[in-house]
């Protein structure tokens, strides 16, 4: 720590780092499953085999990344922003009550507009509980991390209520609603397939994806081609000259965790509308935490949020298989890994800095004549 | 059962579940007075529960599993320590990571070594806390009114309860009396001066850091070995976070802290005796309402609208030193 660091080459920045501090805790986690008696390339090869061996496995996998795309996609946004919404989780629960009361009580409209309305609720419902803390943050000084953490309760609360004591079927055991009708589901892929001839096993898999995709290139153009993505950028690197610059730091904010819980809402769609079909207690079952380490490892950006939220599909498609047949690696390994690539492409990303550019460095140093 | 007898089980049932968060609660304190924000609470919290029952099943002792829960708490803050402030890390993020870590390794490990989905088996009663009893409890006990208070409300609870509630005062005595207090809640408003005053910021940090891991491990602790008898995943359930919580509700003062631990504590007691009771006007009690009542609370505290919270200034920014 004594000398200041050297800037390194772009490509180092971008590819190098991410991937050396991402490789680092793939290896800790590596010596985890050693650890507990198990191989971990065994582990390993299962756990791809499992993920992308077959189409059932790679339907798995990819619907559980479109919800790491909307949730990654959500946390990144604030990112930019300097927020950190650790509230996520909480945002796209009741965004999963948004899109139920739309797709259980507007019945009337015709066809599929009654998915695009019940789409449309998910977004409202997570904007708008984003937007309190969000708020709160911007005009009443109060901390976003600490109001986020709070509202995660009060939604799991507010959902508990609800579920059991509201929207439970009269006469039903489980705290879930009545299923929707089929126009207020987002087709699945398996679906579609065999409406057109071709043979596709029933997974998941849902339209949502696509949704996810074109939210995630939304958000790309948004944060690099907008104005508003700009006065984004400029909050987030300095609100002070922000101010200088004309732009209202608080209003920013606000908007910024609107589109976020908007966002966080996506994953409603997904897995609310696209496979469930009922809203159920807990349906979040960690997803917007996973978001935390995807926009982390895909350092905030679109294309590196993508590629990221499959690897998590991977990890927790394939984790389910492994967790099949290795009981002993359960499917708290994954939250292990997501807890180490937070903290190596987190909270250590500038760990290997120091190292890779002194290598660097001595590499493209000249000779002394 | 009267009124005075309910009131007196409900509060006695607030003390044993607001000692957890009267320990968390002061490690965060501990930790955010010097200037280092810890949200891992929650799982240090769980890898404390998890060495102590460990250590407890493996050992058969109540003190090795104390030993065992605190030092692997203390392990888990040097993690946070060495991010926060030799890395300079967000501070919110790698306490994100340790809450992750910990939910995962400790379920994982657990269910790799006794292969009960990550439970422990249960501890024999000689590998526990047991309760104490405060002398002349039972010639007191018949004393109306303050008899059945020192009887049941002060006395029979116990080491690791009655350590949480000696550690306020001490705490407090430390923090505002000695010399380290001062040096420790300086370097979490103006770290610049310390440094100038010759005094190692990093030192002073790290020593927090070990404290806190210290205070939220005997909450783990707790937990196993003197409430369930066993660990089981994520068996702190969010008492991390509602230290948290208390922390920001006390303003991170001591006896304030104290005070909202036993309140917190006290709505979750009487959360679970209004469970399904049927009360004359507002008819079945809505449970959640109470059991979110501390974050309700908390979050209109720091929107300003009771008081106004205001963290230590330096909280969460990690000390460059000037060249």
């Amino acid at each position: 720590m004594s000398s200041p660091l050297k800037p390194l080459p772009a490509w180092a920045d971008v590819a190098l780092i991410p991937l050396i501090n991402v490789t680092a805790a793939f290896i800790i986690s590596g010596f985890v499953v050693l650890a507990i008696g198990e191989n971990p390339l065994e582990a390993v090869q299962i756990l791809i085999t499992g993920a992308l061996g077959d189409l059932d496995g790679i339907g798995f996998t990819l619907y559980y990344a479109t919800s790491f795309i909307f949730t990654g996609l959500a946390v990144a946004i604030c990112f930019h922003a300097g927020l950190f919404n650790i509230g996520v989780e909480g945002q796209a629960y009741i965004a999963g009550l948004g899109a139920t009361l739309a797709a259980l009580n507007l019945g009337f409209l015709p066809g599929y507009s009654l998915a695009f309305a019940a789409i449309l609720a998910a977004a409202l419902f997570g904007a708008a509980f984003a937007a309190i803390p969000g708020y709160l943050q911007a005009y009443r000084d109060s901390h976003i991390v600490i109001t986020t953490i709070m509202f995660n309760y009060i939604a799991s609360a507010i959902m508990g209520y609800l579920l059991v004591d509201v929207l439970r079927v009269p006469g039903q055991m489980n705290a879930e609603t009545a299923p929707f009708r089929d126009s207020g589901r987002v087709p699945q892929v398996h679906e579609i397939m065999s409406a057109l001839g071709f043979h596709w096993p029933v997974t998941p898999f849902n339209l949502s994806f696509l949704l996810a995709l074109a939210a995630a290139l939304v958000v790309w153009l948004l944060i690099w081609r907008t104005r508003l993505g700009y006065e984004i950028r400029t909050v987030g690197a300095n609100s002070t000259a922000a101010i200088y610059g004309g732009i209202s730091p608080a209003r920013i904010t606000v908007v910024t965790t609107l589109l976020s819980g908007a966002l966080a809402g996506g994953m409603a769609v997904n897995v609310i509308l696209g496979e469930e079909h009922r809203l159920i207690l807990e349906y979040t079952a960690g997803f917007g935490f996973v978001g935390i380490a995807v926009a982390l490892m895909g350092r905030a950006h679109p294309v590196g949020i993508i590629l990221a939220a499959i690897l998590f599909g991977v990890l927790y498609q394939g984790g389910a298989e492994l967790a099949f047949e290795k009981p002993k690696i359960s499917r708290d390994m994954i939250v292990v890994i997501q807890g180490l690539v937070v903290l190596f492409a987190g909270a250590l990303e500038h760990m290997f800095r120091r190292p890779v550019a002194t290598l660097l460095a001595r590499r493209t140093a000249q000779p002394p004549i | 059962m009267g009124w005075f007898d309910s009131f007196i089980v409900v509060f006695a049932s607030g003390i044993r579940l607001g000692t957890p968060l009267i320990l968390g609660c002061l490690a965060g304190l501990w930790s955010e007075r010097a200037g280092v924000v810890d949200i891992g609470l929650e799982g240090k919290m769980l890898v404390g529960a998890f060495a102590s029952a460990a250590g407890a099943t493996f050992t058969g002792s109540v003190s090795i599993g104390l030993l065992a829960g605190i030092a692997a708490s203390i392990a888990v803050s040097l993690v946070h320590g060495y991010a926060s402030i030799d890395q300079r890390a967000n501070q919110i993020v790698s306490g994100t990571a340790i809450n992750m870590v910990a939910a995962g390794l400790t379920a994982l490990v657990g269910n790799a070594i006794w292969s009960q989905g990550g439970r422990t088996p249960q501890l024999p009663a000689d590998a526990q806390f047991g309760s104490i009893e405060l002398p002349f409890v039972h010639s007191l006990g018949a004393v109306p009114i303050a008899g059945p208070i020192y009887e049941h409300l002060i006395s029979g609870h116990d080491l690791v309860t009655y350590l949480a509630f000696l550690l306020v005062p001490v705490t407090y005595w430390a923090l505002y009396s000695t010399r380290f207090g001062l040096r420790l809640r300086a370097v979490g408003e103006n770290p610049a001066a310390v440094d100038t005053a010759g005094i190692s910021v990093r030192a002073l940090r790290y020593s927090a850091v070990v404290i806190c891991g210290v205070l939220v491990g005997l909450a783990g602790v707790y937990l196993v070995l003197s409430q369930a008898a066993y660990f089981q995943p994520n068996m702190s359930a969010g008492k991390g976070f509602i230290a948290l919580a208390a922390l920001v509700f006390a303003k991170w003062r001591p006896w304030p802290a104290l005070a909202t631990c036993l309140l917190f504590g006290f709505l979750d007691a009487l959360a679970i005796r209004l469970q399904g009771v049927e009360l004359p006007v507002v008819g079945p009690v809505p449970v959640q309402a109470i059991e979110a009542l501390p974050y309700v609370l908390t979050v209109v505290l720091l929107a300003g609208f009771i008081g106004k919270a205001i963290p230590p200034k330096a909280s969460g920014i990690p000390y460059v030193k000037e060249r």
